[in-house]
């Protein structure tokens, strides 16, 4: 019994549920944005000392007793996302102080945040198959609002792709989980992996895991299942586009992690050789999307699906080192690919455009913002010390362990288009001269801070710049931490010895 | 559009569904209802007097804002599982409080808070939509 997993579902349900209350007292609803964000962040922090000192904490629902309740479990890997999902909901509460306007505000903006942040905690803690998917439908409703929050027409253009293909992949989930349910007769993961061992034909699982690899693929935005993420996450305003690049196609690759670790690994030379080679085309068609954008934020949006290529291939590979470079990737990549949505916010706010053409000048005026680009984006491309070196180097090693050099050259190469594109950006906005012809930057939106707020969108930046050293700096000790989280699954019988009580 | 025979029944029914709406919710424990019908017939009550009378009207029988009857519903839901906390149990376990009158046992529990919060809930969302439609309509 763990009250401490319910936290991190009922903090930001309170929370939000305060925001309602407070409706028409914006100042209040901004602070308890930040409030909630920092007690989630305390919370989470709690959770991993928790799992560190006493392994996979598990919590059953009302006393209700695994396999007929629904089970809140926390491994390292949960608990992980959970604590960096709190640094981003802090984040962008923080930069939403600057960033969001009135409007936004008064509908609602800081509500859906918290639920938003409740649905993507409920995915990480559920032992159950079927809570995951309410918890998927609880994400993707308030992330369908808080995109066509603003009612812009190429808001509702990207949000309407966004939401049919979201849902197309529900459903792709529902009926793999029925599938397997009519197959074993649970719904709990840690009971249902025991069932499915029971299974006499191999063939039939393998089959119902293809559902959860499309379904989830959707949602983590693989190749050839991604051309969602990239029509829809430059058209809200940039605090949004950051908590979504942060984390939504992130939760799709934890629950990739978590099914394909835990539940079918039955036939791992061939669903596991799929993620594989689903992995480096991922990889090699997002940086190339990368290379022909123009628009910041839309440049970006290409490299999180080249990033989620990278991120599964440790999954493929299959191996503990394998795991360690995706659960680091995963990790690395959130932090840098955030605070790149969050600069890009500033350099519009201080040059009127997302588009690289209309851009330049930033370094001359803004050294330190250029500063502040630099560390992610070289981070993002693999650079020395820095956080995303350490966990291509992972990869690398774990590829060549397993002997998939293609794929391993593929990693590589695309780590140098990432290079390139990411100087594109910094030659582009960054040190050419500014334009004399570019459009007049466009009037401040009424009940925002204009140059004011730059202040503050920088606070969010330097701190996830700095986790970003750190973690490059840190990271021997990261990746043994990431070594336990792969031991843990990989052995499946911790985890389910952890929920059904040892045998 | 003014009805008169649609204004007094209106006025007539909207306390009788509440009182049902009340009813349902109640009832729910044991036989078919619950909080989630319960709600839906009290939105219902609501939604007729304000296709009777307007929906500013409607409004102002409500009282209360429809928002804030969502917002604490939801409270009064998470609330109803933190009970167990205080008394060591897992989260949203049932707490019961038993009052022996007479013959008959009363089970006063957790699960009728929980129960009034998806009432609240679903007034709340319900109306909300529905007004705003009315509104937007006129």
């Amino acid at each position: 019994m763990d009250w401490l997993l319910v936290l991190p579902l009922a903090i930001p349900l309170f929370f939000g549920v305060v925001s309602i209350l407070a409706r028409n007292n914006l100042l209040l609803q901004r602070w308890f944005g930040v409030l909630g964000m920092v007690v989630l962040l305390v919370v989470s922090i709690a959770i991993l000392i928790g799992v560190r000192t006493q392994g996979i904490l598990v919590d059953q629902m009302g006393n209700w007793i695994a396999p007929f309740g629904i089970t809140l479990v926390a491994d390292h890997l949960t608990a992980f996302m959970v604590l960096i999902t709190a640094i981003m909901g802090l984040a962008v509460a923080i930069y939403s102080l600057a960033n969001i306007d009135a409007e936004r505000e008064s509908f609602g903006y800081y509500p859906l945040l918290h639920i938003l942040l409740m649905g993507v905690n409920g995915v990480f803690l559920t032992g159950d198959l079927f809570n995951m998917y309410v918890w998927f439908e609880v994400m993707l409703i308030t992330s369908f609002v808080l995109l066509a929050l603003g009612n812009r027409k190429e808001q509702m253009d990207g949000a309407i792709k966004y939401v049919t293909i979201n849902l197309v992949s529900s459903l792709v989930f529902l009926s793999g989980v029925g599938i397997l349910y009519g197959m074993t007769g649970t719904l709990n993961m840690a009971d249902m992996a025991v069932r499915l061992d029971a299974v006499d034909s191999p063939g039939l699982v393998t089959t119902a895991s293809m559902f959860f690899l499309v379904s989830f693929g959707i949602k983590a935005a693989v190749f050839p299942l991604f051309f969602w993420l990239p029509a829809s996450y430059h058209t809200p305003p940039v605090a949004v586009s950051a908590i979504f690049a942060a984390l939504l196609s992130k939760v799709g690759v934890y629950a990739l992690i978590r099914v394909f670790t835990l539940l079918f690994v039955q036939e791992t030379g061939y669903t596991h050789q799929i993620i594989l080679w689903v992995a480096a085309v991922t990889m090699l068609t997002g940086v190339l999307g990368a290379v022909m954008q123009t628009e910041f934020r839309k440049l970006l949006s290409f490299h999180i699906i080249s990033q989620i290529g990278y991120m599964i291939m440790g999954l493929g590979l299959y191996s503990p080192l394998g795991i360690v470079g995706s659960v680091f990737y995963v990790i690395h990549n959130i932090i840098a690919k955030t605070n790149l949505f969050l600069v890009s916010g500033v350099a519009n706010r201080i040059a009127g455009s997302f588009h690289l053409k209309h851009l330049g000048g930033l370094y001359r005026k803004h050294p330190f913002l250029s500063i502040m680009f630099i560390i992610p984006a070289f981070g993002l491309a693999g650079f020395p010390p820095l956080s995303g070196f350490w966990a291509k180097l992972t990869l690398t090693i774990a590829g060549l362990d397993a002997r998939e050099y293609v794929v391993v050259g593929i990693a590589l190469f695309v780590g140098l288009l990432t290079l390139f594109s990411m100087t594109k950006i910094f030659a582009e906005a960054f040190w050419k001269p500014l334009p004399s012809d570019r459009p007049k930057p466009a009037a401040e939106v009424e009940g925002i801070p204009g140059v004011a707020g730059i202040r503050t969108m920088m606070v969010p930046i330097v701190l996830l710049a700095v986790m970003t050293v750190v973690l490059g700096l840190g990271a021997g000790l990261f990746i043994n931490v990431s070594l336990d989280a792969a031991e843990e699954l990989l052995d499946r019988t911790r985890y389910i010895n952890a929920v059904l009580g040892d045998p | 559009m003014k009805s008169l025979i649609l204004q007094t029944i209106a006025r007539l029914l909207l306390p009788l569904m509440i009182l049902f709406s009340v009813f349902l919710m109640l009832r729910g424990h044991n036989e078919p209802g619950g909080g989630f019908i319960g709600g839906l017939v009290g939105a219902g009550a609501f939604s007729l007097y304000a296709v009777a009378f307007g929906p500013a009207s409607a409004r102002g029988v409500l009282r209360a804002d429809p928002r804030t009857l969502l917002g604490l519903g939801l409270l009064v839901t998470v609330l109803s599982g933190f009970f167990a906390m205080v008394l060591g149990d897992a989260f949203l376990t049932g707490q019961w409080l038993i009052f022996h009158i007479g013959e008959a046992d009363f089970h006063l529990g957790t699960a009728l808070l929980f129960d009034i919060g998806v009432y609240l809930v679903v007034v709340g969302a319900t109306l909300t939509v529905i007004f705003s439609l009315e509104e937007e309509s006129t």
